[in-house]
């Protein structure tokens, strides 16, 4: 008898990567309908105005224009976009509507449909549509919301959308009695994710099966079911969401837009299929932006290093609208600025603003980026001040071992409270130190070398995954031996087929050559919940695992029968099963295939944890950072694959460090956005960060599911702000320069040195 | 975003081209390697009624080397420049300049010409002509002129070019061997158009004193310009910190640099001074064994 499989954990070659690199992948683009029609938006060029009226009398007349749809075809009341995350009432009044309703909110809203017959004549008609648009003064920034010279939602009153609020202890007692209080003032930018290929759909309806089928689902099409077809008016059997290739989510795509819904709509309406492609100026004006917040946090330590409590004011900007899961990056800016370390008492509020900008959303690490760059850089700053050893002041901090599970703080309204599972977290810390050679470094820094300061950062850093209620699999034992995996997870890159086809391997015994998997469609599985909080490979992995042990008891019954024994008589060895000595092949076992489905429930998150690390080089002349190295050590409970596992932590420092150093979406005080295209959004390329290394640590299981792991696909970008910010500073310590704003472009270090030789003047 | 409606002609001589470009009353454009214009096209910023595509003329190609200096045909790609190994020694300024041009695709379709007759404020072709005094051959409806770089540069995007003309070739002075030179450009990632950038060379007389500075700079003006009072500063005198101190003081203090959501006109012209400085030392180790950049 042969050994049961063990696929997980080996680094299996991505089984996507053949079709990907033959050009032979199915992204949206590429999928066509005979006799389709092509749809374009027109977007509004005003940031903040009232519609007086919309004349597209011209646009109709161009041959190839088939329709025009604008909000006053919606029906009396213009369809909203539900808030997905933290639905809270109070949410309710700044939901988006499908079509801009009377005013404009952002630059790149949504005010008309063009449908014709190419996406060129659409996009020609564009011009001929005559709009007037009574301008109102934008707001694009908190003094601006504080001078209120307009409120975006004139029932509300107000630009301030709701406060979050943290709570832990009694934060103002231990600010009273504190050896040592700081205060500081942080901001990060506004940036956003880049995937390869813009959004887009197409739409068909049948009309005699009254049926509506869209291509271009990804991470959540049941939750975009559901939506839709209410917004439709459909029952959701009626409606079938179907996932192609795509290159790349982060949070981002996937999420319920206006064109989830404009472009269904005008394929029914038109009774004949619709595309639309997003293209890269209007991804960048109509996707979800992310991570804009300002503040000021305090610190209280004890004179001997101990964090005492965290307590301040966060103002997140979240644009024009609150979409489907816009609160997510303001709450956990508020509930994760803890961290991996020991504060006892929190107190934080982070107040959602509205602006004039486009609407924002989840961005890979939501909200855990720009806590973790306030966190770390203050205690930098704290551990200088003390002349405390900064690695010391970590370790004195870090939550032990033996305090799991750490409660977090209590987080309002949405009334949560969410603890830390399990960790090592000191020992991941050192290792870190060890393997990036820390001590042997630290001889560089703050020295000059060939024009160069050279300086370390260091940060720590928790991941929540794996987020509830539940994930669906379904297995099918076709009757020629194959398995075929149907999962509610969905693909985004991160090597799902791979990953779940090796669990699969080990669930059912199976050989990994033999399974396929089959994910993200809702015709799959009667529910799914999808990708997003680092919950694939826990949840859906999960849900496989229980579905493998319902699958062999099945074939065991089915055997069973056909040996005229008991179930529990019956071998299952490999592909065939045996019966005192005799033995059948799976391929002969049955004439239907054998099917199994199964559901895994969870409600406690999975706690990924980690250190990172830097090494920089600062040019003073021309205020460059070059990232001579960085390394990045996390542990994950337990490896599915090493190899798409090194992949995720790789790409997410990458964009980490796009955040920390590059990126930035400008508005002017119009609300016009300035950054179009990627001349002026800088992406970090292939050539930008040569040096990235990451180490994978199987070190303490999940407690909270049968695989042991924990959610790993976002964790590389949560410190990297944090830990260039406090190499920066060490390379400059003889300036004292303290960066407290990204990006840490160029111009801006020039800055910070200028200033820092102004004031040495000054002090000298 | 798609091109508005355009219709395509692809001339194989210059008369047919420079007819049609005439034809058109302003509203036909040349196209080379398209890698400014389509995308001024997709976005919608240009509309010609007509492009007039360059991709059938002969002889817009060649790179000719000879005593009185270099002549790149307008089609010349950068691709060209970098692979042509006699540019190191005939024009190593051009040669290293060209280097800092766009990535690898674009390195293999964008032009002389091209860059040229676009003027980007930050492009390296620009700049380098101007540093040294290169000449342009236009022919147009009128025939054939030559102009020389520093009365073609107007503005942003903007130069003496007439709708109907069309650049055919630029020549650049001749290059003594043991001229000293500099080019330094800083950008955000490799590849990007610079934040700031130098271009200057002199030669050195008998007792080894700067003669006939040229030094010219990009992304600090709206066109490539000449910074004559450096030039003044470094004429005449020696290589030392005190003259390169000069030369960088007078070149901080002719220009304006604009601001912009990449960086404010303080850091440009901060960034100048630092390249100009680092560039002058560069320089002046040249011709010396080993000499590393500063
Ligand atoms: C991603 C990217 C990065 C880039 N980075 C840089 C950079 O760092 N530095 C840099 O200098 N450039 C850069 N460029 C621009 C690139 O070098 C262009 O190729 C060049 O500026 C234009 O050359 P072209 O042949 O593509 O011209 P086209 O795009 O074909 O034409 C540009 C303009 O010149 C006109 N034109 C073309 N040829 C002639 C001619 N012979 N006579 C008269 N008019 C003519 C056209 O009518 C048009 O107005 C970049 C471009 C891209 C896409």
């Amino acid at each position: 008898m042969k050994a049961s499989n063990s696929y997980i954990g080996r680094p299996m070659d991505r089984v996507e990567d053949l079709r990907m690199v033959r050009g032979r992948g199915t992204y949206v683009a590429d999928v066509n309908r005979p006799d389709q029609l092509y749809g374009v938006i027109l977007r509004s060029s005003v940031a903040h105005g009232k519609i007086r009226s919309i004349d597209f009398t011209r646009a109709l007349e161009l041959p190839g224009v088939k329709l025009v749809l604008t909000a006053a075809d919606l029906g009396a009341t213009v369809p909203r976009i539900p808030v997905r995350l933290q639905p809270l009432p109070e949410l309710e009044p700044f939901r988006q509507p499908m079509l801009a309703d009377r005013k404009v909110r952002y630059v790149g809203e949504p005010i008309a449909v063009v449908i014709a017959e190419s996406a060129a004549i659409a996009e020609d008609a564009l011009e001929h549509i005559d709009l007037d648009i009574e301008r109102l003064p934008a707001i694009t920034n908190r003094e601006q919301v504080e001078a209120a010279a307009s409120v975006l939602f004139e029932d509300h009153g107000s630009n301030t959308a709701i406060t979050w609020k943290a709570l832990l202890g009694d934060a103002d007692a231990a600010f009273k009695t504190a050896d040592y209080v700081r205060r500081e003032r942080f901001q990060i930018q506004r940036h956003t994710a880049m995937f390869m290929e813009p959004r887009g759909f197409v739409a068909e309806w049948d009309a005699e099966a009254a049926k509506l089928t869209v291509w271009g689902a990804a991470k959540l099409a049941w939750h975009n079911r559901r939506v839709l077809a209410a917004a439709l008016g459909l029952d959701e059997d009626a409606v079938n969401l179907v996932e192609v290739d795509v290159g790349g989510g982060f949070g981002s795509r996937g999420e319920f837009y206006p064109e989830d819904y404009l472009i269904p709509a005008a394929a029914k309406i038109m009774q004949r299929p619709v595309k639309w492609t997003e293209d890269r100026r209007e991804h960048m004006m109509s996707s979800n932006h992310a991570r804009e917040i300002e503040c000021n946090v305090e610190i209280a330590v004890s004179r001997d290093g101990r964090f005492l409590g965290l307590r301040g004011q966060i103002w997140a900007d979240i644009g024009a609208y609150l979409r489907t899961n816009g609160s997510m990056g303001p709450r956990n800016v508020a509930q994760f600025m803890s961290g991996p370390y020991c504060f006892g008492n929190v107190d934080l509020k982070c107040s959602m603003l509205t602006t004039n900008k486009t609407p924002s959303g989840s961005y890979r690490g939501p909200g855990r980026f720009e806590t973790d760059f306030i966190r770390e850089r203050l205690i930098d700053i704290v551990a200088r001040e003390l002349k405390i050893d900064r690695l010391e002041l970590r370790r004195r901090n870090l939550v032990a071992d033996s305090q799991m599970p750490y409660r977090l703080p209590f987080i309002t309204p949405s009334d949560s409270s969410n603890e830390l599972d399990s960790g090592d977290y000191h020992a991941v810390f050192e290792r870190c130190l060890k393997e990036f050679g820390w001590e042997e470094r630290s001889k560089l820094r703050g020295k000059l070398v060939d024009g160069y300061y050279h300086g370390l950062g260091i940060g720590s850093f928790i991941e929540g995954g794996a987020a509830g209620p539940k994930e669906d699999a379904r297995l099918v034992l076709e009757t020629d031996g194959s398995l075929s995996v149907y999962l509610g997870s969905s693909a985004i890159g991160q090597g799902l087929e791979t990953i779940m086809a090796q669990i699969a391997a080990d669930a059912t015994e199976l050989p990994f050559e033999k399974i396929t998997v089959n994910h993200g469609s809702t015709s799959h599985v009667k529910d799914g919940y999808g990708s997003y909080h680092s919950r694939s490979t826990v949840m859906g992995g999960s849900s496989i695992l229980l579905a493998g042990e319902k699958l062999k008891e099945l074939i065991r019954e089915t055997a069973a029968k056909r040996f005229n024994c008991g179930p529990a008589e019956i071998l299952i060895d490999g592909e065939q099963v045996s019966y005192a000595g005799n033995h059948l092949s799976l391929s002969k076992l049955s004439a239907v295939p054998l099917e199994v489905e199964a559901s895994f429930y969870n409600t406690k998150h999975t706690w990924a944890y980690g250190t990172q690390a830097a090494h920089v080089a600062v040019d003073p002349g021309t205020g460059e950072v070059k990232v001579v190295d960085y390394l990045s050590v996390e542990d994950v409970g337990r490896m599915i694959n090493p190899l798409t596992l090194h992949g995720q932590a790789i790409g997410a420092i990458v964009q980490g460090l796009g955040g920390a150093l590059l990126e930035h979406l400008v508005y002017d005080t119009e609300g016009q956005l300035l950054t179009g295209s990627f001349a002026d959004y800088l992406l970090p390329t292939a050539s930008d960060f040569p040096n990235i290394r990451s180490i994978t640590l199987e070190l303490k299981p999940c407690p909270n599911n049968p695989l042991g792991a924990k959610g790993a696909g976002e964790g590389g970008v949560i410190p990297v702000g944090g830990v260039i910010g406090n190499a920066v500073a060490d390379a400059l310590f003889h300036l004292n320069v303290q960066p407290l704003e990204l990006p840490l472009s160029p111009p801006r270090i020039w800055e910070l040195i200028e200033e820092a030789h102004q004031q040495q003047l000054g002090s000298s | 975003m798609k091109p508005p409606i355009f219709e395509y002609a692809s001339p194989s001589t210059i008369a047919e081209a420079v007819s049609l470009l005439a034809s058109r009353d302003g509203n036909a454009k040349v196209i080379s390697g398209g890698q400014s214009l389509m995308p001024m096209l997709a976005f919608r910023l240009a509309s010609p009624e007509l492009l007039v595509d360059l991709k059938q003329l002969k002889d817009l190609n060649t790179i000719i080397i000879r005593d009185d200096g270099v002549r790149l045909g307008a089609k010349v790609r950068w691709c060209d420049i970098e692979s042509d190994k006699r540019l190191d020694r005939s024009h190593p300024l051009l040669a290293e300049a060209i280097k800092h041009v766009a990535h690898y695709q674009v390195r293999n379709r964008g032009t002389v010409g091209g860059s040229l007759a676009h003027a980007d404020p930050s492009a390296e072709m620009p700049g380098v002509t101007l540093t040294c005094d290169g000449l342009m051959t236009i022919v147009g409806s009128r025939g054939m002129r030559i102009e020389k770089a520093s009365d073609f540069f107007i503005g942003p995007l903007t130069t003496s070019l007439e709708p109907d003309e069309i650049i055919t070739e630029v020549h650049l002075p001749s290059w003594p061997a043991d001229r000293r030179w500099a080019f330094r450009e800083f950008a955000r990632r490799k590849g990007d158009f610079a934040m700031a950038g130098v271009a200057l060379f002199y030669d050195l007389d008998q007792e080894n004193r700067a003669v006939d500075a040229h030094i010219g700079v990009i992304g600090v003006s709206d066109c490539p310009i000449r910074l004559t009072a450096a030039e003044a500063a470094l004429n005449g005198n020696a290589l030392t910190e005190e003259t390169f101190s000069a030369v960088v003081a007078a070149a901080k203090g002719s220009i304006d640099p604009p601001s912009d959501i990449h960086a404010s006109g303080a850091y440009r012209r901060a960034l100048l001074g630092t390249l100009l400085g680092r560039g002058l030392h560069q320089s002046a180790s040249r011709g010396e064994t080993n000499a590393s950049p500063i």
